[in-house]
């Protein structure tokens, strides 16, 4: 299985734009599976982007965000070639995390 | 006066198994001729959407509507079925049990070959559909036959559809009886109202393409197979072509058919053969 996160960063002078993709199934724990047995919650928890270690986004989600998740977002203060860290946990433990050079 | 009727009942019952045996499913008073059909069918898209390009119609909803196609090509950078193209692509070349792969079913080794299919075959005498022809493959090489609706047939097709993506469609009407009551079964399919609602599938996808049904834009029947499977916003997951006949029923409260019904293969038939000439853009995203 391939990481779980796509991103593409794209650096046009000072601002960088980021776009990233989160395989994660992201359950409410409200919704019922066919056999009328509840689904438990399983949700990302925290989402973070670093870059030149500095957190540059941070996002503290809940059950509200939807399944697989897309994320854009633009920061100041990076350049070219740079490289930025992608991370998620969620509430069962699982994480993942990937790397992506700034183009 | 007895023996009369008689008689009169007999030539008469006799004229009606005569005409029964000449035609094995019901018969339109007209010739059937797919040529003129799919001519009208195309000219009359696009001299309703003059400003559409041609090759844009297999972009269903997105033809349409500016708003919404830009929001699309935004995110056709990230596409929504970007993860069931991967797992398609994995499941294709990973071989059976047997040790053989999906490539030994198909010509060409399967790749860039979605433009042909459904095709009509003659040995058995009915349409055989892309999905279907996976699952013969399975079963021929000894592995359980997939759902017709999602997931992994999902995957697969998108890949294979991936692989033709430009191509355009080019299904095939042989010269056999057979064929033109297939192709015609999936024509009055089509057009035939049923349900609660009352609708047929032009009802929406003939006469109202660029209209809102409640929040959604209405696709154009023309190029709709082009672009599957998709993967649905309202699925929140990819899609096959059965799953959107069947939801199609659902939707206007007509009563499905089973996946991969004959009147399934026939309709897919008529909707391909029509779309000859428009490249493939499968897999899809629909909102």
């Amino acid at each position: 299985m391939a990481s779980s996160i796509r991103v593409r960063a794209t650096s046009n002078g000072d601002i960088t734009e980021v776009q990233a993709l989160i395989q994660h199934p992201m359950d409410t724990g409200l919704v019922k599976n066919p056999n009328g047995e509840l689904i438990p919650a399983h949700y990302i928890k925290e989402l973070k982007f670093e870059c030149n270690g500095k957190d540059v986004f941070v996002a503290n989600w809940g059950t509200a965000v939807s399944k697989d998740p897309y994320v854009k977002f633009s920061f100041k203060g990076a350049k070219k070639g740079d490289e930025l860290k992608i991370s998620w946990t969620d509430n069962k433990g699982g994480s993942d995390t990937t790397t992506a050079k700034i183009a | 006066m007895k023996t009369r009727s008689v008689l009169l009942l007999g030539s008469l019952s006799a004229a009606l198994v005569a005409f029964a045996l000449t035609s094995p499913r019901v018969v339109a008073a007209d010739k059937v001729d797919p040529v003129t059909d799919a001519k009208a069918f195309q000219n009359f898209f696009f001299q309703k959407f003059p400003d559409v390009k041609h090759e844009d119609f297999v972009n269903g909803p997105y033809s349409m509507n500016e708003d919404l196609k830009r929001q699309w090509q935004e995110k056709e950078e990230f596409p929504p079925y970007e993860f069931a193209l991967e797992a398609g692509k994995e499941m294709f070349s990973t071989p059976f049990k047997n040790g053989k792969t999906y490539a030994d079913c198909f010509p060409n080794g399967g790749i860039g070959i979605r433009q042909n299919y459904p095709y009509f075959d003659e040995k058995e005498g009915k349409v055989v559909t892309l999905e279907l022809a996976l699952n013969r493959c399975r079963e021929a090489n000894g592995e359980a036959p997939y759902s017709y609706v999602k997931d992994e047939m999902a995957s697969l097709t998108a890949y294979m559809a991936y692989t033709s993506r430009g191509k355009l469609m080019d299904i095939k009407i042989p010269d056999d009886p057979r064929a033109l009551a297939a192709y015609e079964n999936g024509k009055r399919y089509f057009y035939t109202r049923r349900g609660q609602m009352n609708f047929s599938c032009a009802s929406c996808h003939v006469q109202s393409p660029g209209e809102r049904i409640r929040a959604e834009i209405l696709a154009p029947a023309l190029g709709i197979v082009n672009a599957m499977p998709i993967y649905r916003s309202e699925w929140s997951g990819m899609g096959t072509t059965s799953r959107r006949f069947v939801t199609c029923n659902s939707q206007t409260r007509a009563v499905p058919l089973e996946p991969q019904a004959d009147e399934y293969r026939d309709v897919e038939y008529f909707l391909s053969y029509v779309a000859n000439g428009l490249p493939i853009s499968g897999p899809g995203a629909r909102p």
